[in-house]
This record gives structure tokens, sequence and C-alpha cells, in this order.
């Protein structure tokens, strides 16, 4: 299945006003410390790595440990003096990444 | 099962180490990311004092004064580190949201880190009835 994200922006950016940031992805965040049905132990399979770029430029990053819960959100805010891109990345264990990019409109 | 063999598979068991961090281990986490030991400081942090559900409890950390990371910490989690992160130099406000797991009620630690190397914590008491982690 596809990943899903839910990213949260301003409808409409004033230049050099802070905005907030909103971000969620889609991810067990399993731990590695659970039993499944079978009483085996869950390997580990966690988001480790938030990123969020504006415009190329790293803006915000996140180091994520086992305690952030599933579905990993995160909110934050920024500022803007020109209308862009911004991106955000999660990367995590299994080879996992997802990358998503939004316009940024100015009002 | 033998008695004996019971016996030992209930030694065996009792010596697990209990999945659990600790103070010390919580100081050298803290330490690992802030490069040094913090002093205690002023830092909001916002969260439910009684938190019904341990598995998903948002909370919100705000400086009061320009840094380049904040972190949270918990003593009694698993593993002593939560989320550490880190702000852009443009970055209009040093705060973040997130939601985070508890696995018993402790006291979770917000640190923070700036520019000119000094960084400093400050600690909030948390209730939790149900706790993160002992459900599948």
């Amino acid at each position: 299945m596809a990943t899903r994200a839910v990213i949260t922006l301003p409808a409409a950016i004033k230049a050099g006003e802070p905005f907030e940031v909103r971000a969620t992805v889609a991810h067990a965040m399993e731990t590695g410390y659970r039993t499944g049905d079978d009483g085996a132990r869950l390997p580990r399979d966690l988001v480790r790595r938030f990123e969020c770029r504006l415009d190329g430029e790293l803006v915000f990053s996140a180091d994520l440990f086992a305690a952030v819960s599933a579905n990993p959100y995160l909110a934050f805010w920024l500022r803007a003096s020109k209308p862009g891109e911004i991106s955000f990345t999660w990367r995590g264990d299994k080879g996992f990444e997802h990358r998503e990019t939004r316009p940024l409109n100015f009002a | 099962m033998k008695r004996r063999e019971f016996a030992v598979a209930v030694a065996a068991f009792a010596l697990l180490p209990e999945a659990r961090a600790t103070d010390d281990a919580m100081r050298a986490a803290i330490r690992a990311w802030a490069g040094r030991d913090p002093e205690a400081g002023t830092l909001k942090i916002e969260i439910a004092e009684l938190v019904e559900n341990g598995n998903a409890v948002p909370v919100r950390v705000v400086a009061n004064e320009p840094v380049t990371g904040l972190a949270l910490f918990t003593p009694q989690n698993p593993e002593p580190g939560v989320v550490q992160v880190a702000f852009g130099p443009d970055s209009p406000r040093p705060e973040f949201s997130t939601r985070m797991r508890l696995a018993r009620s402790q006291r979770i630690f917000a640190v923070a880190r700036a520019a000119d190397g000094r960084c400093w914590q400050a600690g909030v008491d948390v209730i939790v009835t149900l706790a993160a982690c002992v459900e599948p």
C-alpha cells in the first residue's frame, strides 16, 4: 500500500510572517518491545529521521525514537519571504523513505 | 515440565533485564545530544498532567529565546530518547509539537541547545493510567 502523509499549511502565507506546518506520515513505529500473537517479538520498524526543506534549504529536522507514537506527527513554525516549494522527507528502518512536496501559496 | 526445569525457567526469566531506561541512561543520552550536562532553566512543556492512554500523548515544547535544537527525554521508557529537533537559522519560533508514548508515570525532560553553546533543561511530572507498550 502506498504510504499516506497528511500535511497542513495555511491557505495563504504572508511574506516574512511565521506560519505553522503540521506533518503526519502513516507508519506503525513498531518499537521492538512488543510481542505478536505467536509470542515472538515484533521486529523494530521506526521512522528515524524527518527533514523539511524550503526550496532545497533545510529549515527543520527531527530525529525520532521509539517513544514517538505511531503515525508520527510534528508541528513547527517557519518563515518565508517568497513563494516556493516546501518538501518533507521521512526516512526509517527497512529502507522506508517517503517524500512529499507542496507549493507555498502567498496571500 | 519437571519441577527443576520450572525452577530454572523462573530464575532465567527473573534475570532478564527489564526494558526500562534509568536516570543515568537519560543523563548519558542528554549529554550525547547536548555535548554537556544542561543547567536547570526555563522551558514550557505542555502535556496533560493526567494521561489516560500512554500510546499517544500530545506534547508541545516551547523555548523562551531562540535555540538551535530542542529534545525530549524520558527516564522510565525503555529508551531515554523521544525526539530531537533542529531549527534552521531563520526559524521564527523555537517550539515544536508531537505525540509521544509513555510507558509509566514519570518526570519527562525537555532540553534546549542554544547557538552560543549553552544548554538547559526543564522537567514535568506526568501520571499515566494506561501505559504504552504493555498491550499488543
